[in-house]
Order: C-alpha cells, then sequence, then structure tokens
C-alpha cells in the first residue's frame, strides 16, 4: 500500500483484495454489541471538506470513530477559505495541530493529488472525491457490494471480480465515480461498459480499459451489475441532451428494463437518487437494489482503507485482541 | 570606449569572424580588424545573432507590478538575449489609449535594456465590444502597429473584420488571440486522452482553429494582413499552410513551450505546466516543430507571462495560466530546432529576429549583421550545457516549467545599439 490514496489507478489488484477482505473483517465489528476498535486511538483524523456532502463526511466520520480515531471535521463553508486562504495555507494550520491524516473533498481536480505531492504537509492524505477526476473509496465500496453480491460473502475473501460484466450509466464525463470504477473494476478483473449519451462521454475515452456504448437496452441482459449515475441539475440547461423526459427515456432504469437484466442481476447507485430521472422508485426500492447496502459497506471500506494507510501491519481485528489481554 | 570588437565570432553559426562595433552601429565585419582602440570581446567561435525580437511578451506594468515591471522584464530580455520586445496590452488598466501605450514605451527607453513596443488593445478594455482608438495609438509616441486583445480573442466576427480592415490605414496589424470562448468554457487543459483522465475541463483544438479558419478568410476577404499569436495545433498548422497556399497574408508565431513540451506534464498536477493555450500532444509538437522549419509558422514569441509564486503554488484550478520564457527561449529553440537539425543558425535569426521586426515593424532591429547596420546584437555560448535555475532569472517571476531541466546554449553578451546589457552573463 502506498502512504496515500489519491486514485483508484493507484491500487494493484492485491492492494485491492487486501482492502476489500479488511473491509469484510471491518463488517463483522459492526454486529458486535461495541462496534469499536482502538486502531487509532490517540490518532487525529480531519475531514477537510470544501465540497458540501454530508453523506461522505458522515461515512468517513463513523468509520474514524469506530477505529477511536480523534476526528475534527472542517468545512469550507463560513470558515477563512471562504475568505481567500489558500488550500495550502488550510492544510499546514491543520497539520500545526497534529493531523496524522486528512480525509479530503475538494471541488478542484487534483487538489488531493497537490496536497500529498507538493512538500506542503507530512500526513496521510485521503481522497474523498476531487472535482471530476476520482473518488476511490466509492470504487471500493461499490466492489465490496459486487463482491458480496456476486461471488459472496465468505467465498469472496482473497477473490476479485473476474469476468464480471458491470455496466455504468450516466454522466460518465463529469463523474469522478465512474472515473474510480472503470479503473478500479479493470484491475480487480471484471468488464466494464459505460454507457451514455455521447455527449456525456469524455473525448479521449477510447484509452479507458473499458467498452462504450450509446444504447442501454443492448447492455442489460449481458450485465451482472448496472450502476446508474445521477444526472446533475446543472447539466440539464447545457445542451447535454434535449429534456429530462427524453433522458429518462433513453437512458433512466425502469421496471421493464429491469425485468431484461440477468435473474441475479443488482442495480447499484451512489446516490442521491434523483428518482423519477435515471431511476424510477420501483427500482429504487425493489431487492435488487443496493443502494442501502452500499451505505454501510462504505463506513466498513472507509475504516480498512483508514486502518491500512494509519494503523500498521498487523491484522485489525486480531490485534484489539492482543491489546485487551 | 566607444569602440567594440568582437572577435572569432559564427556570425549566424557561419565560419568566425570580427565584428567592429563603432558607437551604435556595426563598422565593420571580416577578418583580421584592427583592435586598436577597442575593447575586445573573444568569442572563441560562439554564434553571434542579430539582437533577438520578441513579438509576445507580457511586462505586466501598469498594474501586476508584484510579477513583472518594465525594468524586470527588459532586463530579463537583455539575459535572454532580446534588443527588442512587444509588449502585450493586457494590463491594468488596459493599454487600450495613447496615454497607456506612451507610458511603457517610455519606460522602456529610460530603463535602456530593451527596445519596448507596446502592443495596443484592439477593444475597449479587451471587452470585444468596441473598437479601441488604435489611429490614436498609433499616431502617439509610441507609434504602436501591432493591437491585440491577447489572453481574449477577438470572437464577433464583424468587430474583428472591421479591425482588420481599419488598420490599412496605417499599416498595422491584428494579431488574435484564437479561442472561441463559448468552446472553452471552464477549460483547464488540452482536451484529450489525459484531461479525460484527469478530470480537467477540456480547451479542444478545434476551438482555435475554429478561429483561424475564419480570421484567414476575413483577411482574403477584405485584403488585410492578420498574425495568429501562439498557434499550438496540428490542425492549425494545416490551415495556415493552406492560406499561405492561397496567398492570404497571415503570419503566426509558436512559443517555445509548445515546441518542447506536452500535456502529458499536466499528470502531476503542478500548475507551473497551466498555460494558455494548453500544452497539446507529442504530435502537435512534431507538427509545430516541422512547420517552424518549413516556414507556415513564421517565428518563435515567448508569451513571456509572469506570475507570483503564490498564483502558482496552489491547485490546478485556482492557479493562473502563463509561464515565463524570455530567459529560456533561445536554449528551448536550440533544444527543439537546431540541436535536431531541422533549422541552422540563420534560420534561428530569421525566426526570433528578422522575421519577428518585419511582423511588427521594430526599427532597426532585425537587420543583417553588417557594416552600417545598428549594432543590436547576441552572442550566445552554444557548446553549454546547464540545468535551469530559476532563483538566477532577471525577472521578477520564477513561474518557468524548466526548473531542473537540462538545456543547451547560453546568451554571454547582448548589445543594445551598440551598449551592452549583458557581459559575460551578467546584466550591466
Amino acid at each position: 500500500m502506498q502512504r496515500h490514496l489519491i486514485s483508484a489507478a493507484d491500487l494493484t489488484r492485491d492492494d485491492a483484495v487486501l482492502i476489500l477482505d479488511t473491509a469484510e473483517e471491518m463488517a463483522r465489528v459492526a454486529d458486535r454489541p461495541i462496534k469499536k476498535l482502538p486502531t487509532l486511538r490517540g490518532r487525529t483524523v480531519v475531514n477537510l471538506f470544501f465540497e458540501d456532502s454530508t453523506r461522505t463526511r458522515i461515512s468517513f466520520e463513523a468509520a474514524e470513530k469506530r477505529l477511536s480515531a480523534d476526528v475534527i471535521n472542517f468545512s469550507a463553508k463560513g470558515s477563512s477559505v471562504s475568505k481567500g486562504e489558500s488550500l495550502k495555507d488550510t492544510a499546514q494550520t491543520l497539520e500545526a495541530m497534529g493531523v496524522d491524516a486528512v480525509v479530503i473533498r475538494h471541488g478542484a481536480s487534483g487538489a488531493p493529488y497537490r496536497l500529498a505531492n507538493s512538500g506542503w504537509i507530512d500526513a496521510a492524505v485521503i481522497n474523498a472525491g476531487d472535482g471530476t477526476h476520482q473518488h476511490p473509496t466509492q470504487a471500493l465500496l461499490d466492489a465490496f457490494t459486487m463482491r458480496r453480491r456476486l461471488v459472496g460473502r465468505d467465498a469472496g475473501i482473497g477473490q476479485d471480480l473476474s469476468g464480471r460484466r458491470i455496466t455504468i450509466v450516466g454522466d460518465i464525463l463529469h463523474s469522478r465515480v465512474a472515473r474510480s470504477n472503470v479503473d478500479l473494476l479493470h484491475t480487480l478483473g471484471a468488464q466494464v461498459t459505460l454507457v451514455a449519451p455521447p455527449t456525456l462521454v469524455p473525448v479521449g475515452v477510447e484509452t479507458w480499459p473499458c467498452e462504450v456504448s450509446y444504447d442501454l437496452d443492448s447492455t442489460l441482459a449481458k450485465s451482472d451489475a448496472v450502476m446508474m449515475l445521477r444526472v446533475q441539475r446543472e447539466r440539464m440547461n447545457a445542451a447535454f441532451f434535449p429534456t429530462e423526459r427524453e433522458y429518462s427515456r433513453r437512458y433512466g432504469l425502469d421496471g421493464d428494463r429491469m425485468a431484461r437484466m440477468p435473474e441475479h442481476a443488482i442495480v447499484m447507485h451512489p446516490g442521491p437518487m434523483v428518482r423519477g430521472m435515471e431511476i424510477t422508485a420501483e427500482v429504487a426500492d425493489s431487492e435488487r437494489c443496493t443502494v442501502v447496502e452500499q451505505v454501510a459497506n462504505g463506513v466498513s471500506i472507509r475504516m480498512a482503507v483508514l486502518y491500512l494507510l494509519l494503523g500498521g501491519n498487523e491484522p485489525a481485528v486480531s490485534h484489539t485482541r492482543i491489546e485487551e489481554k | 570606449m566607444s569602440k567594440i570588437l568582437i572577435r572569432g565570432a559564427k556570425v549566424l553559426g557561419g565560419e568566425p569572424q570580427d565584428v567592429l562595433i563603432d558607437g551604435p552601429v556595426i563598422e565593420a565585419v571580416g577578418s583580421g580588424l584592427p583592435a586598436e582602440g577597442a575593447e575586445v570581446v573573444e568569442a572563441d567561435g560562439k554564434v553571434l545573432l542579430p539582437g533577438l525580437v520578441d513579438l509576445h511578451t507580457h511586462l505586466r506594468e501598469p498594474g501586476r507590478e508584484d510579477s513583472e515591471t518594465v525594468l524586470t522584464g527588459t532586463r530579463a530580455a537583455a539575459s535572454g538575449g532580446y534588443t527588442a520586445v512587444f509588449a502585450m496590452a493586457n494590463t491594468f488598466p488596459v493599454a487600450d489609449t495613447a496615454g497607456v501605450v506612451e507610458q511603457v514605451w517610455r519606460l522602456g527607453r529610460e530603463h535602456g535594456y530593451c527596445d519596448v513596443q507596446p502592443i495596443g488593445a484592439v477593444t475597449v478594455g479587451l471587452e470585444g465590444r468596441k473598437l479601441a482608438e488604435l489611429g490614436a495609438m498609433h499616431e502617439s509616441a509610441a507609434g504602436v502597429t501591432v493591437f491585440s486583445d491577447d489572453g481574449k480573442c477577438v470572437d464577433d466576427a464583424v468587430i474583428m473584420r472591421r479591425a482588420l480592415e481599419y488598420v490599412k490605414a496605417f499599416g498595422g496589424v491584428v494579431a488574435q488571440h484564437a479561442q472561441e470562448p463559448r468552446l472553452t468554457e471552464g477549460a483547464e487543459m488540452n482536451e484529450g486522452v489525459v484531461s479525460a483522465e484527469l478530470g480537467l475541463g477540456g480547451w479542444p483544438a478545434v476551438a482555435e482553429e475554429s478561429i483561424i479558419a475564419r480570421d484567414v478568410l476575413l483577411a482574403e476577404h477584405v485584403g488585410s494582413r492578420v498574425h495568429i499569436c501562439h498557434l499550438s495545433t496540428a490542425g492549425s498548422v494545416e490551415i495556415v499552410r493552406w492560406a499561405k497556399s492561397r496567398g492570404i497574408d497571415v503570419t503566426a508565431e509558436v512559443t517555445p513551450h509548445h515546441l518542447l513540451l506536452t500535456d502529458e506534464l499536466v499528470r502531476t498536477y503542478n500548475p507551473v505546466y497551466k498555460v494558455n493555450p494548453p500544452l497539446r500532444t507529442e504530435r502537435d509538437v512534431h507538427a509545430l516543430r516541422e512547420a517552424l522549419a518549413d516556414g507556415t509558422i513564421d517565428i518563435v514569441a515567448t508569451d513571456h507571462a509572469p506570475h507570483p509564486h503564490e498564483d502558482k503554488d496552489c491547485e490546478w484550478a485556482a492557479a493562473a495560466m502563463g509561464m515565463v520564457g524570455l530567459e529560456t527561449a533561445l536554449s528551448v529553440v536550440q533544444e527543439t530546432m537546431v540541436d535536431t537539425g531541422l533549422i541552422d543558425w540563420a534560420g534561428v535569426a530569421d525566426r526570433m529576429s528578422f522575421k519577428p521586426a518585419a511582423i511588427g515593424q521594430a526599427q532597426g532591429h532585425g537587420r543583417p549583421v553588417s557594416a552600417g547596420e545598428p549594432a543590436n546584437l547576441t552572442l550566445v555560448d552554444t557548446a553549454y550545457r546547464g540545468s535551469v535555475d530559476p532563483a538566477g532569472f532577471a525577472s521578477r517571476s520564477r513561474n518557468t516549467p524548466y526548473e531542473g531541466r537540462e538545456l543547451p546554449g547560453r546568451v554571454t553578451h547582448t548589445w543594445l545599439r551598440g551598449k551592452a546589457t549583458l557581459v559575460d552573463g551578467k546584466l550591466t
């Protein structure tokens, strides 16, 4: 493992499988009456959020607290950042307070990379989403969810996603979730197909390790998982597609389309969903939709990442037993 | 001592000769010229070029003296072998009136390191809506002949057409920053494979090429001359080549950085590589080199764009666009064009002195190295190799993409009308 987690592309197959396996161990902690490990006792983690994202921030915070880390939440809104303080000064201020890791969410692509590689700070940097670049813990929790559902909770240990067919549908151009998933799923041996109107596929996609299709219907029957991405409001009036209704008809997932997926296939969504746009309520509320599981799995994955980056070399859970003696 | 004898210099890269300077002019060029009464500079086989002329420099004064001033910028120019620079109009206030261009012109003359020829804005405030008083700037003491909204494109086709037509009255030229604004909203780097991976807003080649295509056709239609700033794509090369073959009066420039660097460097997210137009691909770099060699692209211009440290020591999105270039331009041209065998030193003189002076009508610059001509000269140690150390720059800013990179060639002497501005690599 590297010192930082900036991009899903930086993970080897073995790194990724180790994180998924560690997350399974962490998930067992969640089943205990006391859901807390002393692993990061005395370590300080700051959640440095320059973009509003309550879900991701809460998920990291839960993971940090379950590992007994001291947690500082720093939201850029109403802080000195909005008064013109630079990323560098903010980071150095936090580090001066003795922070061991920085979990950063930033609207600018590359901000976590700069934070980790410019000599500004020494703390470990975990990317919690940067611009339209990467969101590696999201890709990890998605892969974790797929492995559990498609391979099995116990059968999956030590396994990757070889041969699984994953379809990702929606605004690929502006999606850090899509980029991270393409990288990680490819590393884990899955076959990825991106589906979107041509306006929402980036120029340069031809070098990505995946297929691209403009036709959702032709991909459904050969998908083990279909991941729907949210289409943000600001795209509506920028000529990426004519109307919301046309988008929904061509690229939305409804009950009829879901019925054409293989029986074992799952529907995923990183949230928040826009019901009636990319996904109907019928699909969102169905047994096959893993949205809520993905949220729960997110905490386990983030515990695993924090543990592996900060916690050291011993196994996470047995390590705690040694301490308890 | 008014006489200087430069002994054993390869004039434009030819056989070693002596060059005798008397006051502001070259008195003689030949072998075994008498050293009596002259200060002798032993050239030892260094290459002697006419003083370089930069058609595209940002001196930042007035308004952003924290990044550069006319004094520091002209010292950087002398250090890089330049004897004349054209100062772009995007200052604060904008150089869109006779008053501002005269101020910049006068500051250059007072400091005496390098002639400063101001470029006037095409439109008031660079806003693209209303023509600035182009005639007044031309008639001012600054005698402006080149007009540009550089930094912004004159994107309104009617305004561009009128500007092209209007400056014919006094032999001016419009230098276009070719960037279709709608296609480049939110643009942060070249649009392609790398931008797709990095999730940075794409600046597509077509945004440059479509404006160049429109403007060469406009220039043809109204019988005007147009100059294209910092051409950066293979497609732009094809359009300019086609336009020239059709007899359209178009000239074009390329920057040193577009001859050497590619968008692969943006993978570091280091804003020192953030520039407008953006670094392109390997294929574009090769097309630009070939075009500069075959004359499709006429000149090298630096687009020297100084920025204070804080504007680059940040995340990519927050950083300013631009690179300093005056002090490394000749080395980059040697690396990319001379050492690769694409052009010789006479070709360098052509593309960095003769032609830019001709396009901008810089009086007394870009002249042959021969008796009776103004003594605007630069002496280059072409055998030198060394790594770039921004700490040694004369420019007030340090935003170079070449820090630590080994480059060939070093300017040791520069003379402006016979007065040394740089001696043994040190400013006078």
